[in-house]
């Protein structure tokens, strides 16, 4: 493009530009396309499931089927309501911790690099140790602390990401973004909350996405070992001891489902907070 | 003309994990009241260093800084910074990110006047219609427009240029030297201008401050007549090749390419420019 003094052109037209009110852009997100191409492509999944069970003949305790599940959600609606409940609030307490002890750890990392030396190979050792393994060592260090055991799983399996992620974010924040604020007399926390931390949003949020879904693998471990155990994870066991197998695969269908709402309710966090991210294609 | 800025026999010495780095090893630099002073030299000289002492960004370990005649001892709010790279803060539309200084710096201006400040400062650089934009919204050069904008809202003492115009093409590059001239015209202001570009140097200061290789001293100094808007025409004049020249020699010299001896044979100053070696 041309560049003159008195006219610059436009990079776009001016109604490309147009920023729409947030509703307006959260409405458009979750247009006709954004909104069609899933259920589609869900409809595509259940049908060749279906028929991938159907053509092969496989008796449900191979492999249930679709239409196996809907009898058994209609028979134990009200468990699965309860049961996802449970497991839906000690998930989101264990993110809620993990967001912030992980904010907590990636700032310490992210200002001090004494702090991002010690503490790396410590954290990365920890997130290596597969989580399975921990899961009877809580349940028998806190016998009986069912809630307290799980959302300690579920903080322990998804605070990595958030930690490295939002340490990587200030430690790659350009120095002269600071001397910009600095030269003007600002302190260390008006650079951090003016700058460091908007910058880190984007980072930060694509580390949320993948906590989520290691929440809830940490929650379900839990819930699936420990004995007496609630949540989903302890309907899965009961359909387990019961040879309900269509009762586990319905159980697995509603953690995915769990999952992913979850999943957007991120998503629209992440547009609301860190939408400036965003490219509009061009 | 008062001396604004006056540094005076400046050493600094970095320590790097490989030991001891001098950057800076006797450098004098004037800038008068008003004035513009380009500072060129050899790639890793210590020109950047330069501008975070200014900024009191960075104390030295010997010599002084004084910017008004009062040493500097740390960080003033009185400075605006502009870079090679133009960090706008991408959340921000481009009237929030020029009104930032504003927000740090203490300002008795209400919150309308200084709005009314940064639209007219848009408009200056050719940015009108742009202020509800976005950073990623604009091209290179009209981000160097905006972050120019940034550097000034505050009406700083000194304005401080830390190759500004590097990484543009060459006739944006040119468009943002005219604007240079124009913004100077609308809102003086005292100016160091850090660059690797010879004909950006004539063209937009007064003073020409050549550094040597590292460690960096002031090796010559060359006054360019002439100051005030001018057009690029004047690039092409023999006065303006004769200066090219002259600088270009001194380069070579600092680059360690030519004999600092053969400085005395080195082609005159144009009628009308004083030049004074640093020897």
């Amino acid at each position: 493009m041309t560049e003159t003094t008195t006219a610059p052109t436009p990079v776009t037209r001016p109604e490309e530009i147009a920023r729409p009110s947030l509703g307006r852009r959260v409405a458009g997100a979750l247009g006709s396309r954004a909104v069609l191409a899933p259920i589609i492509a869900t409809l595509v999944l259940i049908a060749f499931w279906e028929a991938l069970v159907w053509i092969n003949g496989w008796p449900n305790y191979v492999m249930a089927s679709p239409s196996d599940l809907v009898p058994a959600y209609a028979r134990y609606w009200e468990l699965f309501l309860v049961m996802g409940w449970q497991t839906l609030w000690r998930t989101v307490l264990g993110l809620v911790l993990a967001v912030v002890v992980g904010v907590g750890l990636g700032m310490i990392m992210g200002f001090s690099r004494t702090m991002r030396d010690a503490l790396y190979p410590l954290l990365v050792g920890f997130n290596a140790i597969p989580k399975a393994t921990v899961v009877p060592i809580v349940a028998l260090m806190f016998v009986g602390a069912h809630d307290f055991n799980t959302v300690l799983i579920a903080f322990m399996i998804s605070f990595f990401p958030i930690a490295v992620s939002v340490s990587i974010g200030l430690s790659t924040l350009e120095p002269e973004y600071r001397d910009i604020l600095r030269s003007l007399g600002a302190s260390q926390s008006t650079i951090f909350w003016k700058i460091a931390l908007p910058k880190t949003l984007p980072e930060f949020f694509g580390a949320l996405k993948v906590a989520v879904t290691l929440a809830f693998i940490g929650t379900n471990l839990m819930e699936i070992v420990s004995p007496h155990g609630r949540g989903l994870g302890a309907l899965f066991d009961s359909g387990k001891t019961n040879s309900d197998y269509p009762l586990m695969f319905a159980v697995l269908i509603a953690l995915a489902f769990l999952g992913i709402l979850l999943y957007y309710i991120v998503i629209v966090l992440e547009k609301i907070f860190a939408g400036w991210a965003e490219r509009s294609p061009t | 003309m008062e001396k604004l800025i006056d540094i005076r026999g400046v050493r600094h010495t970095f320590r790097t994990r490989t030991g001891l780095l001098p950057v800076l090893d006797g450098l004098d630099v004037a800038v008068d009241e008003g004035g513009f002073t380009a500072v060129v030299g050899p790639s890793g000289c210590g020109k950047s260093t330069l501008t975070r002492l200014i900024a009191g960004l960075l104390i030295p370990d010997e010599g002084e800084v004084n910017v008004h005649g009062e040493r500097i001892t740390g960080p003033r709010s009185n400075v605006g910074m502009a870079f090679q790279n133009p960090v706008l803060l991408e959340w921000r539309t481009i009237l929030r990110n020029v009104l930032l200084p504003l927000e740090i710096v203490p300002t008795k201006l209400p919150r309308k006047e200084q709005e009314a400040r940064a639209r007219r400062l848009l408009s200056l650089v050719g940015l009108e219609g742009f202020e509800d934009k976005r950073p990623s919204e604009l091209s290179g050069g009209m981000r160097q427009r905006a972050s120019l904008c940034r550097a000034l809202i505050h009406q700083p003492e000194v304005l401080i240029l830390d190759e500004p115009f590097g990484a543009l093409d060459a006739f944006t590059r040119e468009d943002l030297w005219q604007t240079m001239h124009e913004v100077k015209r609308q809102e003086p202001f005292t100016g160091v201008l850090i660059t690797h570009d010879l004909r950006e140097a004539i063209f937009l200061a007064d003073r020409v401050v050549v550094l040597s290789g590292r460690p960096a001293r002031t090796q010559y100094v060359l006054e360019v007549p002439d100051t005030g808007p001018r057009d690029l025409d004047h690039l092409y004049t023999a006065e303006a090749a004769e200066m090219l020249n002259l600088l270009r020699h001194q380069i070579e010299i600092a680059q360690g390419r030519a004999p600092a001896e053969t400085s005395a044979e080195a082609p005159a100053p144009p009628p009308g420019a004083a030049a004074r070696g640093m020897h």
